[in-house]
């Protein structure tokens, strides 16, 4: 048997995936969907690397991962592209996955976005995905997401990990809403799509009020079972099983060997949800969500939370200066918290000053980028 | 009433709603998502749902980290 050139450059090609291949939902087929595929990965952290680093090896065809943040030594214990190179070279997280990634599988076409996802760009970055998968570390960011997701009519796996727990779940928009329409090469009925985010959890927690990896520190493993599952699902979704995937909520600790699966199907239908049934994309057009501005000459940056979130919060600045207490000297008096971060420094090298208010306001002093600021505040206080 | 809360049993008082629950466990704050006898309960339920004796309860919270 004589084999043409090309037929033989494309048996090499799917050489490297023939253990996937022999899987029977998957196939030939299914192999060559994948790599026609493209993933947009949202954030470059734990969750974020594991994923991109999974579906590079497992030959999705073009990954795009946006990230605003450079690799930090405390970042090698759980994100998995990045080495000690790039933390010695202040490498930025997007640059860092993209040269790893094109040394794993030089197939996969990568593109690194060094930015800061948000209301401004969300639109832009979603243009040609056929899935978007969660890497992120705060929960405004996220609502952004599902906004996005929905209005174009693309899948999104949302997944969160803290601490030893992690919560993983897909969001297949119901077309209802859909104001754009998506390129996807996934497509579902309106009786094949599930809860938005918003369908279940109807608003963010205010700031301040949950725990972050930076703070509440995080488990590696915990981290990873949730990436494996939103790849799980991307998979199945990217190569035409969409009766395979998991429609309903993951929630695992896997420090008390707890796992529970909540059956989120009916969250939709009894919820007038602002997302997905009335259309109203509140954070993806800047009306929800905190405003983040530079205050000029000061070289400090300004966060304000947004009016959306429950009612008003007032932060307790003692429990927020003892919480941040490994990260620097905080100290607070009836009107504001105030302190330097140890293990944040300004561009001349000068610490990171934080102010906070009770209303969850804060002045981040030592930077004038926006995108500094709010990974800062993400990081320490929690959105 | 007895009920069973994430796998552990309580015993409370009658006329608990869902959001008395949440009080209970200091999660006001936070975005839950309650699941009675494998039924999600929406959130614009918690405040009146009463729970009953042997109600099997699920609750979580929203993840953020990553």
């Amino acid at each position: 048997m004589r084999y043409t050139e090309s037929a033989v450059r494309i048996v090499d090609e799917l050489q490297r995936y023939h253990r996937q291949i022999l899987l029977p939902d998957i196939g030939e087929s299914g192999q060559r969907r994948l790599l026609q595929s493209h993933a947009l990965i949202v954030g470059g952290g734990a969750l974020g690397t594991m994923i991109a680093d999974a579906l590079a090896r497992a030959g999705v065809g073009t990954l795009s991962i946006v990230d605003r943040d450079t690799v930090e030594l405390t970042n090698l214990q759980r994100q998995v592209l990045y080495d000690e190179d790039d933390v010695a070279q202040m490498i930025p997280k997007a640059e860092a996955a993209k040269n790893k990634l094109a040394r794993i599988n030089s197939q996969v076409v990568v593109h690194g976005h060094v930015d800061d996802f948000s209301a401004r760009n969300a639109e832009r970055y979603v243009e040609g995905v056929d899935v978007i998968l969660d890497g992120l570390d705060n929960f405004e960011t996220r609502y952004l997401l599902n906004d996005v997701a929905v209005k174009h009519g693309l899948p999104y796996v949302y997944g969160g990990a803290v601490g030893t727990t992690g919560m993983s779940f897909l969001v297949l928009p119901h077309p209802q809403c859909r104001a754009e329409t998506g390129r996807s090469l996934v497509r579902w009925s309106a009786a094949q799509s599930t809860p938005c985010l918003r369908c279940v959890f109807p608003e963010a927690p205010p700031p301040g009020a949950s725990p972050t990896c930076d703070t509440a520190g995080v488990l590696g493993a915990a981290v990873a079972i949730i990436a494996a599952h939103q790849c799980a699902q991307a998979i199945k979704l990217l190569t035409g099983n969409l009766d395979k995937v998991d429609r309903s909520l993951l929630s695992i600790d896997v420090w008390l060997n707890q796992q529970r699966t909540l059956d989120i199907s009916g969250a939709r239908d009894s919820d007038d949800c602002p997302c997905c049934v009335r259309g109203d994309w509140a954070y993806l057009q800047g009306r929800a969500g905190g405003a983040v501005t530079t205050l000029c000459g000061r070289d400090a940056v300004q966060i304000t939370p947004g009016p959306d979130g429950s009612q008003p919060k007032r932060l307790d600045l003692a429990a927020m200066a003892a919480k941040l207490s490994p990260h620097g000297s905080f100290t607070q008096n009836a009107y504001l918290m105030h302190g330097r971060f140890s293990n944040e420094r300004s561009a001349n090298g000068e610490p990171v000053e934080l102010t906070l208010f009770p209303d969850g306001r804060a002045i981040i002093k030592g930077t004038d980028d926006l995108g500094t600021a709010r990974s800062i505040y993400a990081k320490y206080i929690g959105a | 009433m007895r009920i069973t809360v994430n796998g552990e049993s309580i015993g409370l008082e009658d006329r608990y709603t869902v959001l008395d629950l949440i009080e209970r466990y200091h999660l006001a704050d936070q975005p839950c998502a309650v699941e009675i006898n494998r039924q999600l309960v929406p959130k614009a339920h918690h405040r009146e749902h009463r729970l009953t004796e042997g109600d099997e309860v699920e609750i979580v919270t929203l993840v953020g980290g990553g």
